[in-house]
């Protein structure tokens, strides 16, 4: 267990408040992005958390720091959210990739096909984008900002979570692979499709189609 | 060594950007960059949604949740 962690540890078994409220505050959205993908509503993903936190309470004075308290916690959480999604009767196929994850991830009418000059080759460039997209505060960005929630909306469940945890919330690949319990490979292909279909989102929005 | 089509350096962002792809892939992947300005701008197009993607707010639990949260909290104290 890391140096800070045991720190956390000591704080929260000493019932210090204001460390227990920033770490449900900073650890929760990691959480009920992970929890979203057992059960079927937000606010039952909302009840797992909670449920969560509560036995990692109670759980606290028994806690012996074997593995990071964060996997600990993440433990918990994927054994309450799976009971309670065996209940609402649902499941993720995580390990199969197919339908919606097979095959390229972009628009092959992008390309030129086999048969004509330069095959595989763009046949129009992607269009520049303003510079303004990347001014942290300007309005373009906001907008931007929002159209890449709404993109984010609309992607395939799994695809969904893998990019809320990597690029959103900043998790690591080894991070995400132990949350889901998924493979480098098959966390890869998830991610690939979600960012390909973000930039092209982003992309559809600027170009005013 | 063959030249990489554009069709699958999109395809390979991805690796590229965790650094996975190997050593012969990356140097291909490079080299199509460098004669490539589609490619390259689409990269660089990619790694501005990626910052982008990092100012997304993503909803916490509600301030009700974590008010009852806390005074599980307090009550294990008593």
């Amino acid at each position: 267990m890391a140096r800070d962690e045991s720190e956390l540890v000591a704080a929260l078994r000493a019932g210090d408040e204001a460390a227990f409220s920033r770490v449900v505050n900073d650890w929760s959205r990691s959480m009920l992005t992970l929890a979203r993908s057992f059960v079927s509503t937000q606010a039952s993903a909302e009840e797992v958390v909670q449920e969560t936190w509560l036995a990692v309470l109670r759980g606290l004075e028994r806690f012996e720091g074997r593995s990071s308290l964060r996997t600990w916690v993440y433990r918990i959480l994927v054994n309450t959210a799976k009971s309670r999604g065996v209940r609402e009767q649902r499941t993720l196929p995580w390990s199969s990739i197919a339908g919606e994850d097979a095959g390229p991830s972009l628009d092959p009418a992008l390309f030129r096909s086999r048969g004509e000059p330069y095959p595989g080759h763009w046949r129009a460039a992607p269009a520049a984008w303003p510079d303004e997209v990347a001014v942290e505060g300007s309005v373009l960005a906001g907008e931007v900002r929002r159209e890449l929630g709404s993109v984010l909306e609309q992607l395939p469940e799994r695809q969904r979570i893998v990019l809320t945890l990597r690029d959103v919330l900043g998790h690591s690949s080894d991070d995400v692979c132990e949350m889901l319990d998924i493979s480098q490979a098959n966390q890869r292909v998830l991610l690939h499709r979600a960012r390909t279909a973000a930039r092209a989102g982003l992309a559809a929005y600027l170009e005013g189609s | 060594m063959a030249d990489m089509p554009c069709q699958q350096v999109v395809e390979l962002v991805t690796s590229y950007l965790d650094g996975s792809l190997g050593r012969r892939d990356r140097r291909r992947f490079e080299k199509h960059l460098r004669a490539c300005e589609a490619c390259d701008r689409y990269l660089h197009q990619m790694r501005e949604t990626l910052d982008l993607l990092g100012t997304v707010p993503v909803d916490t639990l509600s301030p009700e949740a974590q008010s009852t949260l806390l005074d599980a909290f307090r009550d294990l104290r008593r």
